[in-house]
């Protein structure tokens, strides 16, 4: 369990992280928000890599800073791909099951690639590794000790669809046995498939926090902003302007601007508005799609 | 003294073609020794050039420097420190792992080209005396540029600002700061430990033995802490 306090970090001038409060439970948590709005910084300070400006951070009702000993109940697997690349994945987690002091090093290194499923190139040199291989490598290295507490900074980067989806059946698997997992990520449907809960963070700041599908809805059901081109604009703008879900309509030489009030409800209504009407929909763009306007908007919800 | 760390430390010492950069100054000593002593040049006039102005002042320092910074520095520079870190392990484990191999590789590699030449110039006991002190000034030198990589993100530049121009340059022109120089140090303990008239001291033998002890605890004192209170960089910075 890991539970953080009107935790604040600034560096000099910059705020990185501004009064965060949250407890985070067993099960799966995605931390989600840009890049930059300081999941990072949050989750170094959750794993003791960096002092707190204002506020605490415990894990299992320990202080993380200044305290080796967290890493008994806690295992990090940080963003930077750095391993050494000159050992095996087999020597790269039994060092590591031997630096946590366990009982029986080499079954517990086993163990652990086992569950990564990293057996099978195990005494491969690591440089020689995919990306995908590396970051089950050190997922095992940081699952030698079981411990209950696991954190992930951006564990999806750069992998390609199997070994995500793998990562992500393996977190759910953890879990679901009572680990607290937290993973950050940029990326909704990483989240979204993964975790039940949800920490969004934006600009420092925890913007929402909570069962992800409520914060899918707020997400999907946002005002959106689309532009449209058809064999006849006029008639089109008339038709849709009777549509409950549209909320405006704007015609210039270059087509329609059209404000819908929710995703969903606008784009299966539109296709049959043209069809009752006869207009061929020539282009239908969605105009506002980048992330950071997702989470501002969030964080005005 | 944890093995683990040390077997780690020593692999990544190893495997990096860093490395490499330890071989060149020994062997240009011994080669030196070895000319000098065939061409039939009496020891009076190349032990001091040999002994004290390539092997003292630059061999040992740079050789420290290189292996010093080598252990911790560059799993910093890499971000590979933080699989170490974050491990329930007391810090001093750590830095004393990292030490030992640091200093045991550095005596290693000064001591055999110190003893070769040692021989060459004046006798087996001088030999043996170089590389005592070599020893003793490893030691040293690896707890200050150990520490010096947890101080500084640029600890290689600032252990050779401390090389050449405190030990270098200030040592021979300000006699006050021969105090605070190892490489003093060095020279008067090697001297008192096979005294010959190739080397002389210009420091106290106490003062020598009480401040090498003395930058070698300091040294790793500052380091132990430094790294309970490592921070790793976020991504605003």
């Amino acid at each position: 369990m890991i539970e953080l306090t009107n935790v604040s970090r600034w560096y000099g001038n910059v705020v990185a992280v501004n009064d965060v409060t949250m407890t985070l439970g067993p099960g799966v948590t995605g931390l989600l928000g840009p890049n930059g709005a300081g999941k990072t910084t949050l989750l170094h300070m959750m794993a003791g890599f960096l002092a707190p400006s204002r506020g605490t951070v415990t894990v299992n009702g320990e202080p993380a800073w200044r305290n080796p000993a967290v890493y008994r109940h806690l295992g990090l697997v940080s963003e930077r791909e750095a391993v050494h690349g000159f050992l095996s994945a087999r020597e790269f987690v039994l060092a590591s099951a031997r630096l946590h002091k366990l009982a029986d090093p080499a079954a517990a290194a086993q163990r652990a690639l086992d569950l990564v499923e990293m057996t099978g190139a195990q005494d491969r040199r690591i440089d020689t590794y995919s990306k995908g291989m590396r970051q089950r490598t050190r997922v095992a290295a940081a699952l030698v000790h079981e411990p209950d507490v696991l954190l992930l900074d951006e564990p999806f980067n750069g992998m390609d669809p199997r070994q995500r989806l793998h990562m992500m059946e393996l977190l759910d698997r953890l879990g679901a046995a009572g680990r607290t997992i937290l993973f950050s990520s940029h990326i909704l449907e990483e989240v979204e498939q993964v975790s039940g809960t949800v920490q969004v963070i934006v600009a420092g700041r925890l913007a929402a926090s909570g069962d992800y599908r409520r914060i899918r809805r707020l997400m999907t059901n946002r005002p959106h902003v689309f532009a449209v081109q058809s064999s006849d604009d006029r008639a089109l703008a008339v038709a849709l302007m009777r549509q409950a879900s549209v909320a405006g309509v704007e015609l210039d030489r270059a087509g329609l601007t059209v404000r819908a009030g929710d995703y969903g409800t606008f784009t299966r209504a539109l296709p049959k508005v043209a069809l009752a009407e006869g207009i061929r929909v020539q282009r239908l763009l969605p105009s506002d799609e980048s992330l950071e306007s997702v989470f501002s908007y969030l964080v005005e919800a | 003294m944890n093995g683990t760390i040390a077997w780690i430390t020593a692999r990544g010492l190893f495997g990096r073609r860093r490395f490499l950069l330890l071989l060149p100054l020994p062997v240009l000593m011994i080669g030196l020794g070895v000319i000098c002593r065939a061409a039939g040049v009496v020891p009076e006039e190349w032990g001091d050039a040999v002994i004290l102005g390539l092997g003292f002042a630059v061999m040992l320092p740079v050789v420290s420097l290189i292996v010093g910074t080598g252990v911790l520095g560059s799993e910093i520079d890499d971000g590979t420190v933080v699989h170490v870190l974050a491990k329930p392990l007391p810090r001093r484990e750590i830095i004393f792992a990292k030490l030992a191999v640091a200093v045991g590789v550095t005596t290693l590699t000064v001591a055999i080209p110190m003893y070769v030449v040692g021989v060459l110039a004046h006798s087996v006991g001088l030999g043996l005396g170089l590389v005592g002190a070599s020893a003793v000034g490893a030691a040293a030198y690896c707890a200050l540029f150990l520490a010096l990589s947890l101080v500084t993100r640029r600890p290689v530049l600032l252990g050779l600002v401390y090389i050449l121009l405190w030990e270098g340059l200030l040592g021979n022109i300000v006699r006050g700061t021969r105090v605070l120089s190892i490489q003093q140090y060095v020279v008067t303990l090697a001297d008192e430990m096979s005294p010959t008239l190739l080397l002389e001291g210009k420091v106290s033998v106490v003062l020598a033995a009480v401040m090498s002890a003395l930058f070698f605890l300091g040294a790793t004192a500052l380091a132990v802490n430094r790294l309970r209170s490592f921070s790793v960089a976020g991504e605003t910075s």
